[in-house]
């Protein structure tokens, strides 16, 4: 057992301070275990989000020492003990009280992707033909746990607040596990270039650099996503190609 | 002091909780970015030295000097490099970090601006694939030059550099080898682009259901491979240019000797 100092944001969107606090912590904890015992022992009212302690729910978001993280997944022993460990509930979303925000935004930009749309069935029984290799660039997109952290590191929400035009990196993962997908039919370019304003990321990385999935969000999504508005609405040549070879 | 709900809003240039040295990627880049852009300057304004014997500098090739240019010919070519590299996925990144701050890093705040992201001006970055075009051109140009430095003139180079008249015989010197080196990592990085990756199979959905799906599927294969070190490439390239013409520039000035190998 071994005391250390933690630093938890208490209180509403209206007012709120970081407050100080010594939790008992055994080898092998992760920080939401600290908070966990610190709501049990010191500070009933704290609200934390959690579910699935296992990294797999995307529930815990949170900053740490001020990087998103999911608290489930972060040990204590990543930190040096003779400071207190920050955390801080996420800074892209609305803050209902102490470390949980409403990422309800995030349902709604989801359903405005053009969905799914495959194109009709290969075989007479209603089923497709489709081959492993081929489906394995959309397969990195679906394992997408809806953490969040991208979108509350990504700048152009964080810090601009750009919510109104821009859907940010989590569904841009979205539209690209759609829009590369072999059976899918539907053109989403108009889409992004103009609703989900794609044209806003400007390609620093940080929603790679913090999704516990360790999705190649900014090289494997959105780089492809911004060349395919490229070819449908910058590139004269390739709209000539386009219509000569499909896709 | 207290941290409020105010405070770790991160208002503010450089406002944030991390503790961690944030700061040093940045200010790299920066610094090593900025030298190479005076180096480059520099380097092209001064119009000599880029020469010596069977070599010539990349920045200075292909080398074609009109009567009407009343500047340094490096700067008929070297717009397409910089294009290429300024619309560059990575070196957009890197410089929008380490210069605009937009943002200096992740989780660190910005000076308060009008954020446009590249939907205003910046829209133009979507010429990449052009700029692509032209540098795998010019990959194929520094290729031939290559070549050319193992051609070397019977009678010798002049200590300053020029070449004999007359014939020329196969030869190898270390020029050669920094040269081949240099445009095999240019190669590198030219062919590792993302715009390379879209264009060769990226673009395609269902590879199982194109024409040359899965060549294009394995083309596709191989610009990925490189594609997943595009900054090492980009930054051993940047290198290898600088460091390539700086050996050629030191054996025309006389500063060293090229060892001739064979
Ligand atoms: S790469 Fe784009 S989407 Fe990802 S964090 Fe940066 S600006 Fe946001
Ligand atoms: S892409 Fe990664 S960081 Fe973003 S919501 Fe999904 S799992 Fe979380
Ligand atoms: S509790 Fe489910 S991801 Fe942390
Ligand atoms: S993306 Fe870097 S060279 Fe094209």
């Amino acid at each position: 057992m071994a005391m250390r100092r933690f630093e938890v944001f208490r209180g509403t969107r209206e007012a709120g301070a970081l407050q100080e606090y010594g939790v008992e912590c055994d080898e092998g904890m992760v920080v939401l275990d600290a908070m966990h015992r610190l709501q049990a022992d010191q500070a009933p009212d704290m609200a934390v989000r959690w579910n699935c302690k296992a990294g797999k729910c995307g529930s815990c978001s949170a900053e740490i020492n001020g990087s998103p993280r999911l608290m489930c997944m972060t040990r204590l022993s990543d930190y040096p003990e003779d400071r207190p460990i920050t955390v801080t509930p996420m800074r892209a979303f609305p803050l209902v009280r102490d470390l949980v925000t409403d990422v309800s935004w995030n349902y709604e930009m989801s359903r405005r992707i053009p969905p799914f749309q495959p194109r009709a069935p290969d075989n007479p029984d209603g089923t497709w033909r489709m081959y492993q290799y081929e489906v394995e660039r959309p397969q990195e997109f679906r394992k997408c746990i809806e953490c969040f952290l991208c979108q509350d590191v990504c700048h152009v929400l964080r810090t601009h607040g750009k919510h109104a035009e821009f859907i940010g990196p989590a569904f841009l993962v979205r539209a690209a596990a759609y829009e590369l997908h072999p059976l899918d039919m539907a053109d989403r370019t108009g889409y992004l270039k103009d609703e989900g304003g794609i044209g806003y990321c400007n390609i620093t990385k940080c929603c790679t650099e913090v999704c516990p999935e360790d999705i190649r969000i900014t090289d494997n999504a959105i780089i492809p996503l911004k060349e395919r508005v490229v070819d449908a609405h910058y590139d004269p040549i390739a709209r000539l190609l386009g219509r000569l070879f499909a896709r | 002091m207290t941290t409020t709900v105010r405070d770790i809003r991160e208002q503010g240039l450089g406002r944030t909780l991390r503790r961690d040295a944030w700061w040093m990627a940045p200010l790299a880049t920066a610094v090593v970015l900025g030298a190479f852009g005076i180096y480059a300057t520099w380097v092209a304004w001064i119009d000599r030295q880029y020469q010596w014997g069977p070599y010539l500098s990349p920045f200075y090739s292909p080398f074609f000097e009109p009567s009407w240019w009343p500047l340094s010919p490096a700067f008929l070519i070297l717009w397409v490099p910089l294009g290429f590299r300024a619309t560059c996925y990575y070196y957009r990144k890197a410089y929008y970090r380490a210069f605009f701050m937009d943002p200096p890093a992740c989780a660190v705040g910005e000076a308060r601006h009008a954020y446009k992201g590249e939907t205003a001006l910046f829209v133009l970055q979507n010429v990449h694939r052009f700029f692509l075009y032209l540098a795998i051109l010019l990959v194929f140009i520094l290729a031939y030059d290559v070549v050319l430095a193992t051609r070397w003139p019977v009678a010798g180079v002049a200590p300053a550099g020029e070449a004999a008249l007359g014939p020329r015989e196969f030869g190898i010197g270390v020029g050669t080898v920094v040269m081949a080196v240099n445009v095999v990592l240019l190669g590198i990085y030219t062919f590792s682009c993302h715009s390379l990756r879209h264009l060769v199979g990226g673009r395609t959905d269902c590879y199982s259901c194109t024409t040359f799906g899965r060549t294009r599927y394995r083309l596709w294969r191989g610009v990925t491979a490189l594609n997943e070190q595009h900054m090492l490439w980009a930054w051993t390239s940047l290198f290898s240019v600088g460091l390539t013409d700086v050996y050629i520039r030191l054996c025309a000035a006389g500063v060293i000797t090229d060892l001739r190998l064979l």
